[in-house]
């Protein structure tokens, strides 16, 4: 009975998250048609939610991992410019070639996660502390090395790095039948995920979310995952950008819930003196979690530096925000231990689509900030009211 | 004399644990009355009834106060009436003054705005009345336990306290301690504050009450007057039932060695020079259930947990044997795969992640049991915790409750599946019962029972002696972190262990059951 009730309360989590980004969605393609503006959904909008995004899934699936163990990282935005500026001046300065720059920043980025984890992780020093200290430090060296200039522009390879597509290689062109193969193949998958993940509820007998609720949201999604691929197949296919999101998504939620070591990040946050007790390192698995965080800087930081073809002082203000705020719209716990990547990922897509809805609309960026910040306050509360009844 | 309190058949229930089974209690105006029991019996749930903790509504029963029906909304409620409680852990706040914890909620204010020379000159006053010699000034956490004890009681004086609940107040003193704050409690009631001592300590309560009222698995068993207070009397109501039928009946089988300890020493994690464990030797064979008796704070707690993998202390000396040969404890993962596990005595703040559901805390101990290639397999993930589900019979609707949810005696059951999935050759159970009720205790008692006959070693520490002497086969007895005897089963006796504790220390307070 109590089990039939928590598992449903999972359910509503994650349905209400879903339920919340097509809601916004809807919300946005109501008022966007009043104003007599072009299909909010359209291809070019579509491609440009992921373009101007992807830096925020990405520091938030590393965010996530530093929230569930117990942390926060404010450094990344700073950590992000300043590899930005690392690597544009690794490709402007220096003309090394994006096979070089690319995992030479990742290391840039690691050994800067390395740097603040080893006082966090091992000196227990606050968290908050500390990469509120690697904020300053990293956005006076980016300063430091782009001598308060920008840098750029890149060559086209780097640049494709955050603009550029995937080339068609059916030859068909238009639509891009390399992404609509791949859009079928995602559909299936997520289909078959779903339909086996509820065989297995069924085995070891969880009471299953009804079937209606099931089907009805494996349809939602399939639909505007088909959706989705045919608007990009019939613009200018999937964008790269999207390609290594989904990558790193699967990855993320792969290594979260299926391996030893992400279910020891949980229990690290969970219980720290449980953990330890029950044989897991929990410090090095924090410092892992930094280090991480770090290279995941440094990748948002060279996508965002390509996009905008030039790395500049102020670079990744804001960025820590953004992606703190969608870990917790994606429903993690302030106090650690919980939280999934699906969850984040929706929530970054949340505040995605209202960036871009509100751009559309012409709402101005002072009430922006104030919509966001009060989505921000009502995902959060939701949740709390939901843990309380 | 005329009553001044009067709980009439109180019953409190939680999930899964009926904690008050009509309790009955009556206090006289200006005596000192005190409430005897087992760990668990249910003496702090009844005070936290009364002093409404636990608020008007969520028990059954009556409570006649002055005459009057009492219905406590909250704690502030019943100190408005001057019924207040001081609880075990002390709620100083240790980097504030005397003066601002005695008036923390009360501050001496005019329209918010505090006079200090007032507040002081009061904190003074009170301090003269409680004996306890410190400007008000002084900072409460550099003060030790016992003068911290006395506060608490200024605190409760200040508020005009009419009657005055003790939980267990000498539990963490030094006898000099304890000795003056039984002298005050006598004083207070000569100056008409009635009183309720919660205490385990016979020779403490045969000094100051007029009157025990003795509980039992939740009930009130007898309330005696003083004439009639005998110690023999009181461990009788206390424990109540014939001892045979409070553990498993077993054979004892020890066989072969299994798990020695030599010489084992450390030394305290932050007092420097301090040692904790001082050159501690003892086994346990296969199939044995051994003991470890001893006050609290005697080092039993530390000397399992700097064995288990160095998790309490530093400077560790000495060596750790399993079936004979040395093994490396020195992390806690090498110490589980040398075969060793701990139960904490805290299963709470150490053992459990209460957040998780129970299968996700069975498995933490051994993620790779559950794991190819370390991706979990979560069907054999649920399957090991359906088994230990079956196995140790933890009541729960599912295994992928969360174990927040869970009674006491069925967490315990989670920690205990959680280390029997590392498979361990011996298990260190520390206070394996403590907040369990007595049905529960009992089938932690048969699964200890069933894993000696498996032929595992068990090593049990405990601070309730009738449990010691109903389920071990030997008894070490632990002072001031050294072994001080060793008892077998047939010599064992709480008066030997006792006896062996005051020999070592030449001091004579002592915890009965």
């Amino acid at each position: 009975m109590a089990d039939n009730q928590s598992s449903l309360g999972g359910h509503l989590r994650e349905n209400g998250m879903l339920l919340a980004l097509v809601a916004i969605v809807a919300l946005f393609s109501v008022l966007v048609a009043m104003q007599g503006k072009p299909m909010f959904l359209q291809a070019p909008n579509i491609t440009n939610i992921f373009l101007q995004n992807g830096h925020v899934i990405i520091l938030a699936l590393g965010m996530l991992l530093i929230i569930v163990a117990g942390h926060i990282d404010l450094s990344v935005g700073s950590v992000a410019a300043f590899t930005g500026a690392v690597a544009a001046y690794l490709t402007v300065e220096l003309k090394l070639p994006i096979s070089i720059v690319i995992p030479l920043t990742l290391i840039v980025g690691g050994l800067i996660g390395a740097a603040q984890g080893y006082w966090v992780a091992y000196w227990r020093i606050p968290s908050f502390i500390v990469t509120l200290a690697g904020m300053l430090v990293f956005r006076g060296a980016t300063l430091w090395l782009l001598g308060g200039q920008n840098i750029g522009p890149f060559p086209k390879a780097f640049q494709a790095m955050s603009s550029g597509f995937i080339p068609d290689l059916t030859g068909i062109g238009k639509p891009h039948g390399l992404t609509l193969i791949v859009t079928a193949i995602a559909i299936a998958v997520v289909i078959w995920i779903g339909m086996r993940a509820r065989a297995r509820d069924a085995e070891f007998g969880i009471t299953p979310e009804p079937t209606g609720l099931f089907w009805g949201r494996t349809l939602i999604i399939s639909a505007a995952m088909a959706f989705v691929g045919w608007q990009l197949a019939s613009f200018r296919g999937l964008p790269n950008v999207l390609v290594v999101l989904a990558i790193l998504i699967i990855l993320y939620a792969f290594f979260t819930e299926n391996t030893v070591q992400g279910r020891r990040i949980y229990a690290v946050g969970g219980n720290y003196k449980a953990a330890m007790l029950s044989g897991i390192r929990a410090e090095r698995l924090v410092f892992f979690c930094f280090v991480n965080m770090g290279v995941l800087a440094a990748l948002a930081g060279m996508m965002v530096t390509a996009r905008l073809n030039s790395a500049t002082p102020k670079a990744g203000t804001g960025f820590e925000l953004d992606a703190i705020a969608a870990v917790f719209i994606g429903g993690a716990a302030m106090a650690g231990g919980s939280g999934k990547i699906i969850g984040v990922v929706i929530g970054a897509l949340i505040m995605g689509v209202m960036n871009m809805g509100m751009s559309i609309l012409g709402v101005g960026i002072d009430y922006q900030q104030m919509i966001k910040g009060l989505v921000l306050l009502a995902a959060v509360i939701f949740d709390v009211y939901n843990k309380n009844k | 004399m005329s009553t001044l309190l009067e709980m009439r058949e109180i019953t409190k229930v939680f999930p899964g644990v009926k904690a008050l089974d009509r309790v009955s209690l009556t206090v006289e105006a200006g005596e000192i009355h005190a409430i005897c029991g087992e760990n668990g019996a249910g003496k702090s749930t009844l005070m936290k009834v009364l002093s409404g903790v636990y608020p008007h509504g969520t028990y059954d029963g009556d409570i006649l106060y002055d005459g009057q029906p009492l219905a406590n909304r909250s704690i502030r409620d019943s100190e408005h009436k001057g019924i207040i409680i001081i609880h075990q852990e002390l709620a100083l706040i240790p980097l504030l003054s005397i003066a601002e914890n005695l008036f923390m909620g009360n501050e001496v204010a005019t329209n918010g705005v505090i006079s200090w020379p007032l507040a002081m000159q009061k904190t003074g006053e009170l301090l003269r009345r409680v004996g306890l010699n410190e400007p008000p000034s002084a900072v409460v956490g550099k003060l030790g336990v016992g003068k911290q004890q006395l506060i608490e009681i200024a605190k409760a004086l200040s508020k005009n306290v009419r009657l005055l609940i003790l939980d267990e107040p000498t539990a963490a003193l030094q006898e000099a301690d304890a000795d003056r704050l039984l002298d005050l409690m006598l004083e207070l009631k000569a100056q008409g504050v009635t009183q309720i001592i919660i205490s385990h300590k016979l020779n403490e309560i045969g000094r100051v009450a007029d009157r025990i009222t003795v509980i039992r698995d939740g009930t009130s068993v007898s309330t005696l007057n003083k004439s009639d207070i005998s110690e023999d009397r009181i461990i009788r109501d206390m424990v109540g039932r014939d001892m045979a039928h409070r553990y498993p009946e077993r054979t004892p089988n020890p066989g072969e060695m299994l798990f020695e300890v030599e010489n084992w020493s450390c030394m305290h994690p932050e007092q420097a020079g301090r040692q904790m464990i001082k050159g501690v030797s003892l086994n346990v064979r296969k199939g044995e259930i051994v003991g470890i008796a001893g006050l609290m704070g005697t080092g039993r707690t530390e000397l399992a947990m700097s064995i288990f993998g160095r998790s309490y202390g530093k400077g560790h000396a000495g060596t750790v044997k399993m079936h004979g040969k040395p093994v490396d404890v020195s992390t806690v993962t090498k110490a589980i795969q040398a075969g060793i596990s701990y139960v904490t005595e805290d299963r709470k703040a150490l053992g459990l992640i209460l957040e998780e559901p129970i299968l996700k805390n069975i498995s933490l101990a051994n993620l790779f049991g559950i794991a190819k290639n370390s991706v979990l397999d979560k069907r054999r993930e649920a399957q090991v915790a359906e088994g230990y589900r079956n196995q140790l019979a933890i009541r729960t609707p599912g295994v992928h409750q969360k174990v927040m949810n869970l009674s006491g005696g069925n967490q315990q059951k989670v920690v205990l599946s959680k280390w029997l999935f590392t498979e361990p050759q011996l298990l260190i159970l520390d206070e394996p019962t403590r907040g369990i009720d007595v049905g529960a205790k009992f089938e932690i008692y048969t699964i200890m029972k069933d894993l000696a006959e498996q032929g595992r070693g068990v090593l049990m520490i405990s601070s309730e002696m009738p449990e010691l002497l109903g389920m071990c086969d030997r008894i070490y007895v632990m002072n001031e972190g050294r072994i001080v005897g060793e008892l077998t089963r047939d010599e064992a006796s709480q008066e030997k262990i006792m006896a062996l504790i005051v020999k070592d220390n030449g001091k004579t307070t002592g915890k009965v059951a």
